[in-house]
């Protein structure tokens, strides 16, 4: 390799370094705004927890043993979301694929848990309708399990470009991404765990 | 339900306008439509404006994109001011009808609407496409489709609101939107729809926008240009962005609930099963008052650097003015509830946020005074520009001291809702905001256009801008002061107010007047331009690197990247070649720019759709429009060939060759 072509390698790497740190700067400052978004709905769960309008309070309504289930699976996806993390790092393309698929199948299962509660609330008659507390209630968990469906279909086309493409500089970066993303909407359920269902129940 | 329900929704012949004046301007915006729509046909441009304009990644292109629909929708936001002062110069006792009241409350919704969302903020992030880049010394943003996404959503909530002049008319709510009004119980109309989906839509665009200028100041500023070493318009736009990122998210939060409230039948804010309509008026608040300095910083931004430049100074002050920015930012944030002082949150928490309020006095004073002693002991240049600026120092010290007025809970329970807080906030976003963004039109122009715009013109304009805006607003504070409030469309004759408010008419006619003469500005430059050509890239003498490159600007910016070692480093570098110190010969790399993308207006297209689906309850439109959102994303992140390469060669041919627009059509 001649110097002038060397620098030029030099170079790319260059470019490809700094747009992956911009990249992921970006992605950071997008899970900020996300955050605000959160922080206002819970900000109005808070406000509006005891407006229940004459019906049943949280404290008649979650069952601890389901959510403490659902709070179990999605740890855990998020455990192989990292391992996943680790996997491409080595080079590991169907380690990288195993746990994509894992952590898709846990994260559909605690969308079914949750659709299974929303369905159960509804059907006692206990729906977004009856009073403020549950509007606020079925908007703050359901858009974090809002955000879990994108990042279902997400894992989806994770697992297609990796298939098509192996793991290379472009989808390594959309992996750290989705991997920001994944943990990020733990750490939000950690908190919606603690303010709306322990915090309910006590 | 029939097949027609399922796919009209709530969409009948009956959306369609009613009364004469909506039909005239309807009738007339069609016809417009038609003529460009057919212009376009008859003379081939299409594959034109396709190629080198809707589909453009290049940020001048957008920012100039911006500043067209801004302008566009000044005009209209311009005259549904003066549908209003007119109605309101008729408006004694019970005879004068020149719009009926339910069109009188659409028409100011929309003005507030139209002139926050779709003139400020467009006029806002059009500046900063212009110039960010090129001051930074950078080639583009940090993420050039996300900016055309940006745009292409401003554009789709802005068409959106043009859109119920046509089919259904627009919220008659105001342009905050309080509830409980705006609930389905009082307003169940698609006005209210309209305004939510269409800042709804705009809101996101401008939240990606946000995002995507601050990676831009943190991650590409050019070698050596540390951060205090930033122009002072960069830091304004970095304290916007951070408002931005914190504020935007809370109003997409408040209208969605809103919005669910709307169309799942919640109580976030109904006055019925335990809703709160004072909760959205917090939230609105803890976005809206962070908006206005979201728009007004960067006017500060702007006019440092116009004063620096015209006053052939370094600006008086460089660290005290970035720190009044974080100040301002951080300030901008706890003062939210003074809009509500009336609701009674008591007198400790009312007296929190009066005195927060007005410390915002202090750095906005500080900024004020850097200005004035960066002009002292300068040799100013009277361009346009400083005419904007000391109309802006008057009236905007004017407007900042009925401000602290106002902060005072005890006077505000007096002239809360009134002409005077109307009088107050155009005073600073007029004399603000508006004449801060044309001041840095005029003084940018010839960067993006290669012509200066016409001197004596743009003066008028000034003049008449300023002179139209006291003759219109003085005499709202004192009609407040008397009791008149906002949003009045009639009032009792013995009230005496009709002569004040005529001359608040005249004074529209004036304003009017100074835009005829921006329009005609624009045009003679237009005709005359080979007399105003820019041929030496730096026609104001500036201080800044972004007239360090030919004008106008190249489309890669920079041949090769500046390397920057203080904080004026194109005066730097014209003092060092006075002394007789030439740069090094540049060394050409290859440049990697991002291909053009019909993306972003497609998915601004689906974007509409989801919008006018909920609106008319076309569900059906809103499911295509979301999964159409999501294929295209997923489409465009899939595509790894999204740049091309100018080698180190020819960059050096472009570079000797001076460029042009014209030849990057090879390229594209």
């Amino acid at each position: 390799m001649s110097k002038t072509d060397s620098i030029a390698v030099e170079h790319l790497d260059a470019v490809e370094t700094a747009r992956h740190g911009t990249t992921a700067l970006g992605f950071w400052i997008y899970l900020m705004t996300d955050c605000i978004l959160f922080a206002s709905l819970f900000a109005t769960f808070a406000v509006l927890r005891g407006a229940t309008y004459g019906g049943p309070s949280g404290k008649e309504l979650f069952g601890m043993p389901f959510v403490l289930t659902e709070t179990l699976i999605l740890l855990t996806s998020s455990f192989v979301c990292g391992l996943v993390l680790l996997g491409a790092k080595y080079n590991r393309t169907k380690l990288v694929i195993l746990g994509l698929i894992i952590t898709f199948l846990l994260g559909a299962a605690f969308l079914t848990l949750e659709l299974t509660e929303f369905t159960h609330l509804v059907q006692d008659g206990h729906s977004w309708r009856a009073s403020a507390f549950l509007s606020a209630f079925f908007t703050l968990v359901g858009t974090h399990g809002a955000h879990i469906s994108m990042g279902l279909i997400w894992i989806i086309v994770m697992i297609g470009q990796i298939l098509k493409k192996g793991l290379v500089k472009g989808t390594i970066r959309r992996l750290t991404l989705f991997s920001l993303f994944w943990h990020f909407l733990d750490i939000v359920w950690i908190f919606i765990f603690t303010v709306v269902y322990l915090m309910g129940v006590l | 339900m029939s097949l027609l329900d399922v796919v009209f929704g709530r969409l009948t012949f009956n959306a369609l306008p009613h009364d004469l004046v909506t039909q005239v301007a309807v009738v007339g915006i069609v016809l417009l439509g038609i003529a460009i729509i057919g212009a376009l046909f008859y003379f081939k441009k299409w594959t034109w404006l396709w190629k080198n304009w809707l589909t453009t990644l290049d940020a001048k292109k957008i920012g100039v994109m911006y500043i067209i629909v801004a302008v566009i929708m000044l005009l209209r936001g311009v005259s549904d001011a003066l549908m209003i002062r007119a109605q309101q110069v008729v408006g004694a006792g019970d005879g004068g009808k020149f719009i009926s009241s339910d069109t009188f409350q659409q028409v100011f919704s929309a003005h507030g609407t139209i002139m926050i969302f779709f003139v400020a903020m467009g006029l806002m992030f059009g500046l900063i496409n212009l110039v960010l880049p090129l001051m930074l010394g950078t080639r583009d943003v940090a993420f050039p489709f996300m900016n055309s996404v940006s745009f292409w959503l401003f554009t789709a909530g802005m068409i959106l609101v043009n859109a119920s002049l046509m089919l259904g008319g627009f919220s008659p709510g105001g342009w905050l939107g309080y509830p409980p009004l705006t609930e389905l119980a009082y307003s169940p109309g698609p006005g209210v729809d309209y305004w939510i989906w269409a800042l709804q839509i705009a809101g996101v665009g401008s939240l990606l926008s946000g995002i995507n200028f601050l990676t831009t100041i943190l991650c590409k500023r050019a070698k050596g240009m540390t951060m205090m070493k930033m122009p002072i318009f960069a830091w304004s736009v970095l304290v916007t962005t951070l408002l931005i990122i914190f504020a935007f998210p809370i109003l997409t939060a408040t209208l969605g609930m809103l919005g669910l409230d709307r169309l799942m039948g919640m109580h976030f804010f109904t006055s019925g099963f335990g809703g709160n309509p004072m909760m959205y008026i917090n939230l609105i608040w803890a976005w809206g008052h962070p908006e206005v300095y979201i728009l007004i910083l960067p006017a500060f931004g702007i006019f440092s650097e116009v004063v620096a430049t015209y006053s052939q100074k370094r600006l008086f002050g460089y660290k005290t003015m970035v720190l009044a920015l974080f100040g301002i930012t951080f300030l901008s944030f706890v003062v939210w509830l003074h809009h509500f002082f009336t609701m009674g949150a008591g007198a400790d928490v009312n007296a929190f946020f009066g005195i927060t309020t007005m410390i915002i006095a202090i750095p906005t004073g500080v900024k004020i005074f850097n200005w004035l002693f960066t002009m002292f002991r300068g040799r100013i240049n009277f361009k346009t520009p400083m005419f904007w600026f000391f109309s802006f120092v008057v009236t905007f010290t004017i407007g900042g001291v009925t401000g602290v007025l106002m902060a005072v809970p005890a006077i505000d329970f007096q002239i809360h809702n009134s002409l005077f807080l109307v009088a107050h906030f155009h005073n600073v976003i007029i004399g603000g905001v508006v004449f801060g963004y044309f001041a840095g039109i005029t003084y940018w122009f010839p960067k993006i256009f290669g012509f200066t715009l016409n001197e004596r013109l743009g003066r008028y304009a000034a003049y008449c801008w300023a002179i139209g805006f006291l003759v219109a607003f003085l005499p709202l504070y004192a009609l407040g002061l008397m009791g008149a409030t906002r949003r009045l469309d009639h009032y009792d004759p013995s009230t005496g107010w009709q002569g004040l408010f005529i001359v608040a008419g005249v004074g529209v006619v004036i304003i009017c007047l100074g835009i005829f003469f921006q329009l005609l500005q624009l045009a003679v430059s237009i005709w005359q331009r080979k007399k105003n050509l820019d041929i030496t890239g730096d026609p104001w003498n500036g201080r800044t690197l972004e007239w360090s490159v030919p004008s106008p600007a190249p489309f890669y910016n920079f041949a090769v990247l500046p390397v920057v070692h203080s904080r004026d480093p194109f005066w730097e570098q014209k003092e060092a070649a006075k002394a007789g110190h030439h740069p090094a010969r540049p060394v050409y790399v290859d440049v990697h720019l991002p291909k053009n993308s019909g993306f972003g207006v497609i998915i601004a297209a689906f974007a509409f759709m989801v919008g006018f689906g909920l609106i008319w309850h076309m569900w059906w439109l809103a499911i295509v429009g979301v999964i159409g959102v999501i294929v295209c994303v997923i489409i465009r992140t899939s595509d790894d060939d999204t740049e091309y390469t100018i080698s180190a060669a020819e960059m050096e041919r472009l570079d000797h060759g001076h460029n042009t627009y014209a030849a990057k059509e090879q390229y594209a």
